[in-house]
């Protein structure tokens, strides 16, 4: 892992999100934050708690439930002079905020020439595990990594997401940051104390190895690393890389660690059909094609409707054991 | 009438006449197969775009639509630039990125034309938050027409424009067709009741008058430039041409009789003429003398235009990223 010297400091996911967008509302003026039951409220999921307390709520807005209004505000307030981050509370309701996502905040730069900037970050959750059902369960960073003009980030762990979110603030271009609503409360990692950012397009070694790569995205690089302890035992050694960012994505350090294993099997939440999962398994087959001893494989979730019950639910989200026996087939282990 | 002085008058007779001129010249452009895409002409409609951009100041903010070539050259957009967006041009105000309906210009406060029906309302709405935050005193207009108040980003975006006192008007040109559709088949209740329905102060004006457009438009602005929020201008209106260029034979929608009586007795090039003449401020002389140095303009500004070179292959992949 890439991440410095914490020096034993710890933070949930949830706190490293909340701490990255303290330190830039404190760092800049112009940053402000809108979206829904954010302020006294603090979010559904409490993330964001105590920050109007500080920030006042001139900074911490809560808007009426109107997603496609606020977002394209704050498509508006950022081509003038100011730096949003909305908060959308379920990435479910993506279907909403699209014209002003794909059409508006992607493409103004690039339809004015270069003239007009919209420096806006669109904060939302992702993940199924909740019991939440269909319209509260998806994992749609797919839909916004199609879209040119945006960037798109799916942090991992606390260190990440503090440093990514810290990133897309002082980006210039649209940036979609996707939290796993599950990993807010139940994650915990080092996060230093002293100020750092994390590019975006740049891709981590969650844990090295030497078999076979298995690339994973948000909540599922856990479960890479569980699936990695479970073929450690059989003496197969895998090495877990995150990308982080699927746009920009960091082709290169995909490419390299299957050139390296010769195998690779990519792991995503988001559906299976035509997802982020075939991008990134088309990536690696086309870069380290003659280095591969294998097809590339790739897991995503399930092609229906999240169900709620648990014991549906469950069956949908790649897991530890499927990624473990995909990988003992394609390392010829069985 | 509104507060205007003889030279003021001019002016807006001048800009009416070059938003003519310049969508004249689209039509042939378009006609003799010299433009690319689709063009929305503006033509009938010149004195929304000119009595409500007269009353703002340069750094003041726009947004607007598919048909948005009047409302750009009314907030200050220079022809040759806008020809050579239309065409393509590498010297466009998109480096040809944008064309016809995406026309912007941070130098004039236009935040850009919209090719999606109601798609700038939020974005106004946004630049309006941005100027009350920042203190800056610019008013941002969102032009729009009579089709976008079947979108509900429009109703979104008002209620918060209310709450929040937002420097912002809403400026809807009733030209009574959605495209091929004439809003009574479209568009239930009244127009004006749906803004005041927030509490935003609603106004409905000739909107062929550019006098009155003017001075309803000065109030509204001077209303929310002082932080008393948003408005609402109803402007009743007629497009000349069809919904683009392409729309010629339009019997199945309206009448050659309709078109006829708004043509000749609702110009509003013409009524501004025969108010400045009854009222002893101009004569023919002076209006031929504008129409001649307007069509010249429009001239020097399409060949030039026309000879520019096209953005080079390498500007594809510039700006998708800031
Ligand atoms: C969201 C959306 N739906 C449909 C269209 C296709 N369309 C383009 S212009 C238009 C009619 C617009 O009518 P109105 O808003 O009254 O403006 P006008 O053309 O009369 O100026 C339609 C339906 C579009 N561009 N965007």
């Amino acid at each position: 892992m890439s991440s410095p010297s914490a020096n034993g400091r710890e933070l949930t996911f949830g706190e490293a999100i909340k701490e990255a967008l303290a330190e830039e509302l404190r760092r800049d003026p112009r940053v402000f934050m809108l979206g829904e039951d954010i302020a006294e409220a603090g979010t559904t999921f409490k993330v964001l708690n105590g920050l109007v307390e500080e920030f006042g709520p001139e900074r911490i807005l809560d808007t009426p439930i109107s997603e496609p209004g606020f977002t394209g505000l704050a498509v508006g307030a950022a081509m003038t002079g100011l730096r949003p981050v909305v908060d959308i509370m379920f990435g479910d309701f993506s279907g909403l905020i699209m014209d002003q996502i794909m059409n508006q905040a992607a493409k103004i730069h690039y339809m004015s020439g270069g003239k007009l900037k919209v420096p806006m970050v669109l904060r939302t959750t992702m993940g199924a595990g909740r019991r939440s059902a269909a319209q509260h369960s998806q994992s749609l960073h797919a839909w916004y990594s199609h879209i040119p003009g945006l960037k798109v980030a799916v942090p991992a762990t606390p260190y990440d997401a503090k440093g990514l979110m810290k990133t897309a603030i002082r980006d210039d271009s649209p940036v979609i940051i996707l939290e796993d609503k599950m990993m807010y409360k139940t994650v915990k990692g080092p996060v230093p104390a002293e100020e750092y950012t994390i590019p975006l397009g740049v891709a981590d070694i969650k844990r090295e190895g030497t078999d076979i790569t298995l690339v994973a995205t948000s909540s599922m690089v856990y479960v890479a690393l569980e699936a990695a302890q479970l073929l450690d035992e059989i003496g197969v050694s895998a090495e877990v890389v995150d990308p982080r960012t699927m746009v920009p994505l960091d082709k290169q350090t995909l490419i390299e660690s299957a050139k390296k294993t010769s195998r690779a099997i990519v792991i995503d939440e988001g559906y299976e059909q035509y997802g982020v999962t075939a991008e990134l398994a088309s990536v690696i087959a086309d870069g380290a094609f003659y280095y591969l001893d294998a097809p590339v494989k790739r897991l995503g979730a399930m092609n229906v409707p999240i169900p709620f019950s648990p014991a549906l639910e469950d069956l949908t989200i790649p897991n530890a054991k499927q990624v473990f026996e995909m990988a003992k087939v394609l390392c010829g282990k069985n | 009438m509104a507060d205007v002085d003889r030279e003021q008058w001019l002016h807006m007779y001048e800009q009416m006449a070059k938003i003519r001129a310049f969508e004249e010249q689209v039509n042939e452009l378009y006609t003799s197969a010299k433009m690319p895409g689709l063009a929305h002409l503006y033509i009938g409609e010149e004195a929304v775009a000119v009595g409500v951009c007269e009353a703002l100041r340069r750094d003041d903010y726009i947004t607007s639509t598919h048909r948005g070539h009047g409302h750009c050259l009314a907030k200050g957009a220079v022809l040759d630039k806008m020809f050579c967006e239309l065409l393509g041009k590498a010297a466009g105000y998109c480096r040809g990125k944008g064309g016809s309906m995406h026309i912007a210009d941070q130098d004039t406060g236009n935040l850009g034309a919209n090719a999606i029906v109601g798609g700038s309302a939020a974005i106004a709405t946004g630049a309006a938050f941005s100027s009350k935050r920042l203190g800056n005193g610019r008013v941002a207009i969102c032009f729009f027409g009579e089709g976008a108040l079947g979108q509900g980003v429009l109703y979104e975006s008002m209620n918060m424009a209310q709450l929040w006192k937002l420097p912002v008007v809403y400026v809807c040109e009733n030209n009574l067709y959605n495209e091929y559709t004439h809003h009574s088949e479209s568009t239930a209740g009244s127009m004006k009741a749906r803004a005041e329905a927030f509490g935003i102060l609603a106004v409905e004006v000739n909107g062929q008058n550019v006098g009155e457009v003017h001075e309803a438009a000065q109030q509204l602005i001077a209303r929310a430039r002082r932080g008393d929020g948003p408005a609402f201008l109803l402007c009743h209106t007629y497009r000349y041409h069809g919904h683009h260029v392409g729309d010629i034979s339009r019997a199945y929608y309206r009448s050659k009789d309709e078109e006829q009586e708004w043509k000749t007795n609702r110009d509003p090039l013409q009524s501004l003429k025969d108010w400045l003449t009854a009222n002893g401020m101009a004569d023919a002389g002076i209006f031929e003398q504008i129409e001649r140095s307007v069509a010249d303009e429009v001239s020097v500004a399409v060949n030039y235009a026309l000879n520019a070179p096209f953005p080079a292959p390498e500007e594809v992949s510039q700006h998708v990223f800031a």
